[in-house]
């Protein structure tokens, strides 16, 4: 055992377990990257950090300040996981119909939560931090859809991670939100292997968004703009809920408890082994389940679960 | 060719409250094109006057983003159908959305 001096250095180096035996293709593996072994429960702890200590190192956080971030949970809960070992204040905007659980462990690392209707999405809690950072000119807002440093935490931790522990790989797999996790794996994947297939898994999302007046009110992350996103992808996969959740349970045959996008993401694993002849596809489970317990995921009957989850943001 | 296209809320009242069309043509592009005519409200929402695909539209045959496809040349068969999604921020997860099976 190695002896840590700061839970901060707990963060990354997740472990990538086998679990083909789910795979729909016996000459299709599917090896699966287990993020909710970070320290405060999922992938964006890596992001938090990365984005954190590039805003110390450019000399834009003072001791104490205020940081605002839009989030529907995980990113905002590894900031303030961050925020509270370096002295820093998070307030978060966050769509209010997210999971009981995301609240409360915002709470326990001491962030402020200004919620943003739930009807509007991450859309809504992207705009109105948006605002308040403007009338806030004294709040550092890193911004996780515009930052450079989240794609840079996969380019420099994640990425090389999965080439370590798997330089067969053909094909990586994972959820689409700001799209750091694909961005910076994928980029680093391809740069080592021009060959692996990026492929992004999407929930459906948009009908929630009744706030969406128009088309033009859409939105896509800077960064997958501004990091070429659509030259990078090799395709992009839309999974319905019900499919989401039947594969989080499957997990569980193989004693991965797993949060519902992992799910999502499993299930566009499983397609994509469907596709193939034969590969190594790498899929990324973003945290673990016990964020979503209240929704009965696991435990209910399917019909109830999927209308329940129809109300909440699993993301 | 028949293709039933899925249409997202932002869109329906220019269709006369419908969430799901159908719209003849052997590509994305013509069932959208053929959609247009159908429902002039949807002309330049979907498809720009360029004839490129909206910035802030997905459209899926079947489970596909066509972006990742042939774009709007992706052939289509009677039995594909074709989702319509806005473009929005990560994390928006519509759960309220019962999409197709």
């Amino acid at each position: 055992m190695t002896l840590y001096s700061s839970v901060l250095d707990l963060i990354g180096n997740t472990p990538l377990v086998d679990i083909t035996a789910l795979s729909p293709n016996p000459d299709a593996r599917i090896l699966i990257k287990l993020e909710g072994q970070n320290p405060s429960g999922s992938v964006k702890d890596r992001i938090a950090l990365s984005m954190i200590e590039q805003a110390e190192s450019d000399r834009r956080l003072s001791p104490g300040q205020t940081l605002i971030e839009p989030t529907s949970g995980n990113t905002g809960i590894g900031m303030a996981m961050v925020c509270k070992l370096k002295g820093y204040h998070l307030t978060v905007v966050l769509p209010s119909n997210v999971s009981p659980e995301r609240r409360q462990l915002l709470e326990v690392w001491g962030a402020e939560i200004i919620e943003s209707p739930g009807s509007e999405g991450s859309n809504g809690a992207v705009k109105m931090a948006r605002d308040l950072a403007d009338d806030h000119p004294e709040w550092a807002f890193l911004y996780q859809y515009a930052n450079p440093a989240n794609p840079k935490a996969h380019y420099q931790g994640t990425g090389p991670e999965i080439w370590r522990d798997c330089p067969e790989i053909t094909h990586f797999v994972a959820g689409l939100g700001t799209s750091g996790t694909l961005l910076g794996c994928g980029r680093y994947l391809k740069e080592h292997n021009p060959d692996v297939k990026i492929l992004a898994i999407e929930p459906p999302a948009g009908e929630m968004v009744d706030g969406l007046r128009n088309l033009d009110d859409g939105y896509i992350p800077p960064i997958f703009v501004d990091s070429g996103g659509a030259e990078l992808l090799d395709g992009k996969k839309i999974v319905r809920p019900r499919e989401s959740i039947e594969w989080t349970r499957r997990l569980t045959e193989v004693g991965i408890f797993a949060g519902i996008s992992s799910g999502a993401a499993l299930a566009g694993a499983a397609k994509c082994a469907e596709s193939i002849e034969r590969g190594t596809i790498v899929v990324v489970a973003a945290d673990g389940g016990w964020k979503y317990l209240s929704t009965g995921a696991w435990t209910d009957d399917l019909d109830v679960v999927e209308k329940r989850a129809k109300e909440t943001i699993y993301f | 060719m028949s293709v039933t296209v899925h249409l997202p809320t932002v869109l329906r009242s220019h269709a006369g409250g419908a969430k799901d069309v159908t719209a003849d043509g052997a590509t994305v592009g013509e069932v959208l094109t053929a959609l247009a005519s159908e429902y002039p409200g949807l002309s330049g929402q979907v498809i720009n006057g360029d004839g490129t695909l909206h910035k802030f539209v997905n459209v899926y045959v079947n489970d596909d983003d066509v972006r990742y496809l042939s774009a709007l040349d992706t052939p289509v068969t009677d039995s594909d159908e074709v989702s319509i999604l806005p473009a929005v921020a990560g994390g928006a997860v519509d759960l309220s959305r019962s999409l197709p099976r």
